[in-house]
């Protein structure tokens, strides 16, 4: 599991762009799916069949990137980065579009900053994107407006325990459901791998409609805001201290009765959990759950800190009792308790 | 006609959005033996239907959910931190004594050191339940758990002040109306849920019920108190025939239907521009090719505060709009 996450991690899927991704998922799952197919937004759906409750698990595909917005005279890069802090960016190595130019996010240097550009965070739109071309002609043959610009950070293991990657957010879902698709439940097993979520649950939105699931459970890479000189209460969640099981985000409430159908599984089989304590963030659930005449969604999350930016960390522990959640959830039939 | 033993019943039991079984139950109770079948479907929306002969399906709706506070953390102390459900004002919140599911009653404080009351945000403000440690607390409230405004029900005569009036007083509106309907109309009376944190749970039971026309009850803010934002609507006025709100634009053939029908019958009623806010109508409205949607209001001073505070006129000429409208025949049509 592990493995597949680095590689899935490695992989380039900025949202709209999730090609590569989903063509490593479909090469994965083939051996364990009865039919496989991809809808008209990209979202790739893996079905095993069985009897009874129609359960779905869901991850989405893509993570947060960039993309080109022009070309300046002297060969420099112009880019747009919708959601991302501009202060996490400078001096980051990126690839750019399919044949992955790379290339490094530049400032001007500390030595020609005034005192008030120091002290403040350069935004996108002084920043650039040097791929090493001596002016706009060079660089017209190497990108295109309108590439994608991807995060060039690879997949490490280090600390005691801990991973830092870049797209934990939602790779990590898609490789504990790459390992649920392994598993045999006694049930109509779907998983669906959606795309655009970053961009406002895009993907997820038609996939209530594709499948009509009983319920819906959304394995995710979350926020851990555990850092230096943060409350408890400001924390949402804490690496190394479980899965999350999420009660509430600014898109979903879980109903009580499946967050305590997840805690009771996670003591059933003790395994580590917290409850997620942020309300803020939205996850694919936000759009399923009221998506036709409604259904059952639930959360589980591996926290994450730096989420959103070049680089995230996570913890391996947490990371697979995720998955051992998930999967003691269906095998254990506790769905069949919330859906009663 | 409005039952006010049923009505502050109705306003004082718990149920914020996400977490409405309480309320559901007890509208259920008054709703037995007046519906052809009741049920609640998988969201927790409760479907109260009353058959019909004319072949048109009305949907009746009004959102059971009230706003409240969920529990995120409890630190060393006993001391509970919370996140807002749904639109909670911290100013209006601390010094407050709240409820939890389980009773567990709590007061509402702020973080003192830095700021006055009136700019500490939510994240500075915490529950004190009484406990003097984690674990005392952890024995009467878990993270997740949410508290609402303990209800203080007031009867002024003719108005009506308490918290949950947003939008328990529809609630009983709507029950008053199952209970005394003479209609042809299949009707569906839907408690929705979810509203106040973003229409949620409407659509998806519009979605089922497909209905010819839905009708939302809900409240609307009031222009008549000391220097309000302006706004058309008062208290005592008659019922308020929504135009638009930040959400929906009702389509003129619906809100024609019902002015129609209280000019017809001498209801008193107010016309409704709503400057900001939303309502369940838009969630329906939008829901598979389209839906005719309207909406009555309340119209509710205070709003999202422990003293939300309507007059009764209003809700007893709301009640008798609906009783004329659902008896007429008259098809809706949207033309130019």
């Amino acid at each position: 599991m592990l493995q597949r996450l680095e590689e899935l991690t490695n992989l380039c899927g900025v949202s709209g762009d999730e090609g590569s991704v989903r063509a490593y998922i479909k090469e994965q799952a083939a051996p364990y799916a009865d039919e496989m197919w991809v809808d008209n937004m990209g979202n790739l759906f893996v079905h095993k069949k069985g009897n009874g409750k129609k359960i779905v698990v869901c991850a989405h595909m893509d993570e947060v990137g960039m993309m080109v917005r022009g070309i300046r005279d002297d060969g420099l890069l112009v880019y747009q980065a919708p959601d991302i802090d501009a202060g996490v960016v400078v001096s980051k190595r990126v690839l750019i579009g399919k044949n992955k130019v790379p290339g490094v996010i530049g400032a001007k240097a500390i030595h020609l900053q005034t005192d008030e550009e120091f002290e403040k965070i350069m935004p996108h739109e002084k920043l650039y994107i040097d791929i090493g071309a001596k002016d706009k002609a060079d660089a017209e043959k190497h990108v295109k407006k309108g590439e994608y610009i991807c995060f060039d950070t690879k997949f490490e293991r280090f600390g005691d325990g801990l991973i830092r990657a870049k797209a934990l957010d939602d790779r990590t879902g898609c490789a504990i459901i790459l390992e649920m698709l392994k598993q045999d439940y006694d049930c109509d097993f779907y998983a669906a791998f959606t795309v655009q979520e970053e961009r406002g649950l895009r993907g997820a939105s038609v996939v209530a409609y594709a499948l009509e699931g009983d319920l819906t459970l959304i394995i995710e890479g979350t926020t851990a805001n555990d850092m230096p000189k943060v409350p408890s209460h400001k924390s949402v969640t804490t690496v190394g201290d479980g899965a999350a099981i999420t009660i509430m985000d600014a898109r979903t409430i879980t109903l009580p009765k499946m967050v305590n159908a997840l805690k009771e599984t996670a003591q059933k089989h003790d395994i580590p959990y917290q409850m997620r304590k942020g309300t803020k963030g939205g996850t694919d659930a936000g759009v399923i759950h009221k998506a036709g005449k409604g259904s059952i969604t639930g959360g589980i999350s591996v926290p994450c800190r730096y989420i959103h930016s070049t680089i995230s960390v996570c913890s391996e522990q947490d990371f697979v009792n995720a998955f051992r959640l998930a999967d003691a959830f269906i095998k254990d039939k506790k769905y069949e308790e919330v859906l009663s | 006609m409005i039952n006010r033993d049923m009505l502050k019943n109705v306003l004082e039991t718990y149920g914020p959005s996400g977490h409405e079984q309480r309320i559901s139950e007890v509208i259920k109770g008054y709703l037995n033996g007046c519906c052809d079948e009741i049920y609640n479907d998988t969201l927790g929306n409760l479907i109260a239907h009353k058959k019909g002969t004319s072949g048109k399906k009305v949907m009746l709706s009004a959102h059971m959910d009230q706003i409240g506070l969920i529990a995120v953390d409890i630190d060393e102390n006993g001391f509970i931190r919370v996140s807002n459900v749904g639109g909670v004002n911290p100013t209006i919140t601390i010094a407050r004594d709240v409820v939890f599911e389980n009773g567990t009653k709590g007061v509402v404080h702020f973080e003192t050191e830095k700021k006055k009351a009136g700019e500490a945000t939510l994240a500075e403000l915490f529950v004190d339940i009484g406990a003097s440690s984690k674990s005392e607390a952890e024995k009467c409230v878990n993270i997740g758990d949410m508290a609402v405004y303990a209800a203080h029900y007031t009867d002024m005569g003719n108005r009506i002040s308490c918290g949950a009036m947003d939008n328990r007083i529809c609630c009983a509106l709507l029950i008053t109306i199952m209970q005394n309907l003479k209609t042809e109309h299949d009707v569906y009376a839907v408690f929705t849920v979810q509203e106040e944190v973003g229409l949620r749970g409407a659509g998806a039971a519009a979605y089922a019920i497909d209905p010819d026309l839905n009708i939302n009850l809900d409240v609307t803010t009031c222009g008549d108190m000391p220097k309000a934002a302006p706004m058309s609507t008062g208290l005592g006025r008659g019922a308020a025939i929504k135009v638009m709100d930040s959400s929906v634009i009702v389509p003129e053939c619906v809100r024609r239907f019902l002015v129609d029908t209280a000019e017809e019958k001498g209801i008193t009623y107010q016309m409704e521009v709503l400057r900001g806010g939303g309502t369940d109508t838009a969630a329906v409205q939008k829901t598979k090719s389209g839906i005719l949607a309207g909406c009555v209001s309340v119209p509710t001073r205070y709003i999202h505060s422990p003293v939300e505070t309507i007059d009764m006129r209003d809700a007893e000429n709301a009640v008798a709009l609906f009783l004329a409208a659902l008896e007429k025949k008259t098809r809706i049509e949207n033309r130019t």
